[in-house]
């Protein structure tokens, strides 16, 4: 029985136990000089383990009572955050080599903050959620802060710790109530009881459960530390907190609102839809004040979160599947954005500034092109990847006949619009001093390029996306029955 | 050659990635390189869109050369001809050439701006030939990308606020369309636009927050497909993002813009609202018919007040676009029939004026009518062709303005005699302020210095200019070869949109029995 709950978990101990041996093995000997080698090898291990996941899952199988759930629904999520999540690290090892910040501790509480993804996105019980997200939390706290003589970096991180507690109090408050009157921390006990009762404490329970988690996937109005922690971290970390942790926040919020609370859609879907429509606006119209890229694509997230839950807010396998394939692309359109951030820098020092793109386009026409794409992607204007994410979850919102958010969110998209064209008018109709110098290093370069070959063309007939929509499908079936 | 839609299509795109990724340098062999090559892809697209009109059959009123294959989500790529959207196709490929021929004296990013323009056609063909709703809205929004670049990057000295409002206006309008689109996928099941025309959506009345709804459904849904046509066409009064964007954008720009973009909300309204939302036509078509009475005066009016040329230019095609609109919600006929040759005259008339004011803003970097005068003495052929085009403009029996002017009214005035008659009151005021800007620009006396030294067309320049003199008077006396190829399947539409409203009206007359 044991040996079963253990194959069951299996990747999930092996990427703990790597990054216990790493970590000591590096104490011990080399330190910091390991840190370039521990970085290539966590991201290979991720792409191992990301291998191994989509390979040998197959069916639902429960661990140690129920409380840890392998499912499709979680090895979709599992793929695509152990690969960001090794994307990011090899296209952070360049700037951080430059500034002196890689640490040897970096990768390794990256994996373990993976690790918390993974038994986030499989929890079957709140409290392996709990633990999962707390693991995930704690070492992203201290990533956010790795440039310890940094104010902002140090701020960023103590902010985000405080709201961060913060945010686990109202789930563990909601969790407490939860199992007060359901008598059971299991997603299963939950909703069978559910089945009997709706009480009014399960309901008080669900909404603070729900506030927790809108706090991890930063949507409004619980979205206040992102802006600030985006800014504040390093541009990797942040590259890193835009992808792998939004994923595995919007997996474990479908998680527990289907698995957990599936029986009561009608009560959360009015919660998801206003969390969405806030999201969506205010992240639409809050961005256009900006002027720091990393700030504006924090608001550009929060506005992403909300089209994800208009997708969730739907409350079928569909809006699930909407989810799904809209996370997979925003980690794709991310990734690339983040690639061309990392690589903008003047007398090799990192630019925010987005004025400093003026004139980009003369200077790098190729990499100003893979930005017009990402933009234009972000933007949701057709023909490109992006536009594909929001009709799907538009039509898993109209067809479950939430036609009215389906509209207000194309009008926040609109509003969107502005200022991702503002990015693509500094690129490429600004005349101003160019800000900006240095070659783009060639892991970034494979990267930003990548990424907009993808978002530009995966949409053709016969690439179809690499075939992700009926996995996505099968993954959300698993989820909803 | 049973993909000749799609290799007419896909082409200009082949082309605009071989210029992109095998053209190195800046240097002028380079650019006239680029110049030509845009020139021969767009020619060879224009031979072979002539294959298709070849095998197209004028008496078949369905989808011809169709093409099909599976996609995601259920949808298709699905491209076809019909009757209606034929001729935009030919309009298309027969003005690219042009429009390359005409930014010859570009000389800032050459290569990038034939590469927008090869794109911008095969997103063009794309609109008029697709079959699938979501295909036609991937095509018909990503004309937005190249079209912002275009104008914000080659365009005048506001062009940056001319380019956002372009591209925010548009967009506002088209994702409304695009919840309709879901809403119809959702309804009928499929995105198939063969199999929405004959598809019936709900017409039975409800109220929305209080608002009793006539027509329902189809009514909602016609009005956002409004919503992004109306700022595509542009109706009055959403139209003012079309003078902003012409007068900032390069000249080769405002001939796309005004011969070809201008033309998918026409079509637009022809292939969607009249076909699938019959009903929401019939309810919302008054509304319309009067808005286009308003724009023909108003911007008529407006086009007289003008100092800049470009933006008369542009005032008058929103009239001439609410001639369009007029003649399509008259849904008979003639008005139809009308509405289509108008817009394709249209094309090459609109298109020619502004290769008019290209040419003198080219040698003189103004559009101020205010700058010019007496230019007949030193450009004769400058003069006639000006000339022309506006008499043409103005709608003179034997060009092609007139017959498109001319079937509009008729099938209005069928439909409703006071819009008829406001809307004739265009013509006067059309021939008021083209005439007036032509006295202004070419006749009198020389006296402006600047002007002394002025130099006639050059060859490339009257080269240009002939294939749309040709076509304006071609149609002018002999419009059957538009009418023919349109005729049978603007039938086809006006039968099956009367069957459709009476059918409509036969269960209101039962309901309130």
């Amino acid at each position: 029985m044991i040996s079963a709950d253990i194959q069951t978990i299996l990747p999930e101990i092996l990427l703990s136990i790597y990054a216990m041996v790493a970590l000591i093995g590096a104490v011990y000997t080399v330190k910091d000089g390991a840190a370039g080698l521990l970085t290539w090898m966590t991201a290979g291990f991720f792409v191992l383990m990301a291998v191994w996941i989509g390979i040998n899952g197959d069916g639902t199988s429960t661990a140690f009572g129920g409380m840890f759930v392998d499912d499709g629904f979680a090895r979709f999520s599992k793929i695509i955050i152990l690969i960001s999540a090794a994307i990011v690290l090899l296209m952070s090892e360049g700037y951080m080599v430059q500034r002196g910040l890689l640490r040897f501790e970096y990768p390794l509480l990256v994996a373990l903050s993976v690790v918390g993804m993974m038994v986030m996105v499989s929890a079957g019980d709140l409290m392996a959620l709990y633990m999962g997200l707390e693991l995930q939390s704690l070492s992203l706290y201290v990533v956010a802060s790795l440039r310890r003589d940094s104010v902002k970096s140090t701020e960023a991180g103590l902010k985000y710790f405080v709201l961060g507690a913060l945010s686990s109090g109202l789930l563990l408050y909601g969790a407490s109530l939860t199992y007060g009157f359901a008598g059971t921390t299991l997603f299963s006990g939950i909703i069978e009881a559910l089945s009997h009762e709706v009480s009014l404490g399960l309901l008080f329970g669900l909404v603070f459960v729900i506030a927790g988690l809108a706090f991890k996937v930063s949507a409004a109005p619980f979205h206040m530390w992102t802006p600030d922690v985006y800014e504040g971290s390093p541009t990797p970390v942040t590259a890193f907190f835009a992808t792998a942790p939004k994923v595995a926040a919007m997996a474990m919020f479908a998680r527990v609102v289907h698995d957990a609370f599936g029986g009561v859609v009608g009560d959360w879907q009015q919660i998801v839809a206003f969390l969405s429509v806030v999201s969506m606006f205010l992240g639409a119209i809050a961005a256009i004040g900006q002027r720091d890229i990393k700030r504006l694509m924090a608001y550009s997230s929060i506005a992403h979160m909300g089209f994800a839950l208009m997708g969730l807010a739907a409350g079928t396998a569909f809006g699930v599947q909407a989810m799904l394939i809209y996370m997979a692309i925003y980690v794709t359109m991310n990734l690339g954005t983040f690639a061309l951030i990392l690589s903008m820098e003047k007398d090799g020092r990192p630019v925010t500034d987005i004025q400093a793109l003026q004139s980009y386009s003369k200077r790098e026409p190729l990499m100003a092109l893979v930005m017009l794409v990402m933009m234009f992607s972000l933007a949701g204007v057709p023909p490109l990847l992006g536009f594909f994410g929001k009709f799907y979850v538009l039509r898993a919102a109209y067809d479950a006949g939430l036609g009215w958010l389906a509209v207000a969110g194309v009008i926040a998209s609109v509003i969107g619009a502005f200022y991702y064209l503002r990015i693509v008018y500094y690129v490429y109709f600004g005349e101003g001093q160019d800000g900006t110098d240095g070659a783009i290093s060639p892991i970034l370069w494979l990267a930003a390029v990548a990424g907009a070959v993808i978002v530009g063309l995966a949409w053709l007939p016969g690439v179809n996306m690499f075939g992700i929509e009926p996995i996505a499908a099968a993954a959300a079936a698993t989820l909803v029955n | 050659m049973g993909n000749l839609l799609s290799l007419t299509t896909f082409i200009p795109l082949l082309g605009a990635a071989i210029l992109a990724l095998f053209l190195r340098g800046d240097d002028p062999a380079a650019q006239r390189n680029a110049k030509w090559f845009a020139l021969a892809v767009t020619g060879a697209t224009f031979l072979v869109s002539l294959f298709i009109l070849a095998q197209f059959n004028p008496a078949d009123t369905g989808f011809q050369m169709v093409e099909e294959r599976e996609w995601l989500l259920g949808l298709q790529y699905k491209l076809g001809v019909d009757g209606i959207s034929i001729l935009f196709v030919m309009l298309t490929t027969f003005l690219m050439p042009l429009v390359i021929a005409a930014c010859w004296d570009v000389n800032t990013r050459v290569k990038e701006y034939m590469i927008a323009f090869m794109i911008l056609e095969t997103l063009m063909l794309g609109v008029f030939m697709a079959l699938d709703l979501v295909l036609f809205y991937l095509f018909f929004e990503a004309g937005l990308i190249p079209m912002f670049l275009i104008i914000g990057i080659w365009g005048g000295a506001n062009r940056i606020y001319a380019s956002f409002k372009f591209f925010l206006y548009t967009f506002l309008g088209s994702v409304l369309m695009l919840v309709a689109m879901v809403a119809m996928f959702n309804d009928a099941g499929t995105t198939d636009i063969p199999t929405l025309m004959t598809h019936t959506f709900g017409s039975e009345n409800f109220s929305l927050l209080g608002v009793q709804i006539i027509g329902g459904a189809q009514t909602l849904m016609w009005i956002a497909f409004f919503a992004s046509f109306a700022v595509k066409m542009p109706m009055w009064p959403v139209h003012t993002w079309l003078p902003d964007a012409h007068v900032q954008a390069p000249t080769a720009g405002s001939v796309v813009l005004a011969a070809i973009l201008l033309k998918m909300g026409g079509y637009g309204f022809l292939r969607f609202s009249l076909p699938m939302f019959p009903v929401g036509s019939e309810v919302m078509g008054p509304l319309v018919l009067w808005l286009s009475a308003i724009a023909i005066v108003y911007t008529s009016l407006v086009a007289l007040v003008q100092q800049d040329m470009k933006k008369l230019i542009a005032y008058s095609s929103v009239a001439h676009m609410g001639y369009v609109t007029m003649g399509i919600f008259a849904v008979n006929q003639q008005g139809i029939d009308g509405a289509i040759f108008q817009m394709i005259s249209h094309g090459f008339i609109s298109g020619a004026l502004f290769l008019c004011v290209g040419v003198i803003y080219d040698r003189m970097h103004t559009r101020e009518i205010d700058a010019y005068g007496g230019l007949v003495n030193r450009m004769p052929a400058y003069a006639l062709i000006f000339m022309f085009f506006t008499m043409a403009n103005v709608g003179l029996p034997g060009t092609s303005g007139f017959i498109g002017e001319f079937l509009t009214l008729m099938g209005i005035f069928q439909v409703n005699t006071w819009v008829a008659m406001i809307a004739t009151s265009g013509v006067i005021l059309s021939a008021a302020y083209a005439l007036w800007l032509y006295r202004r620009v070419v006749m009198g006396d020389l006296i402006k210095e600047s002007l002394k030294t002025i130099q006639d067309m050059t060859t490339r320049e009257r080269a240009i200019f002939a294939p749309l003199v040709v076509m304006t008077l071609l149609l002018g006396v002999y419009p059957a070869l538009v009418l023919d190829i349109i005729g049978p399947s603007v039938t086809a539409l006006v039968g099956q949109y009367d069957i459709a409203t009476a059918a409509y009206e036969a269960a209101n007359q039962v309901a309130s029995n």
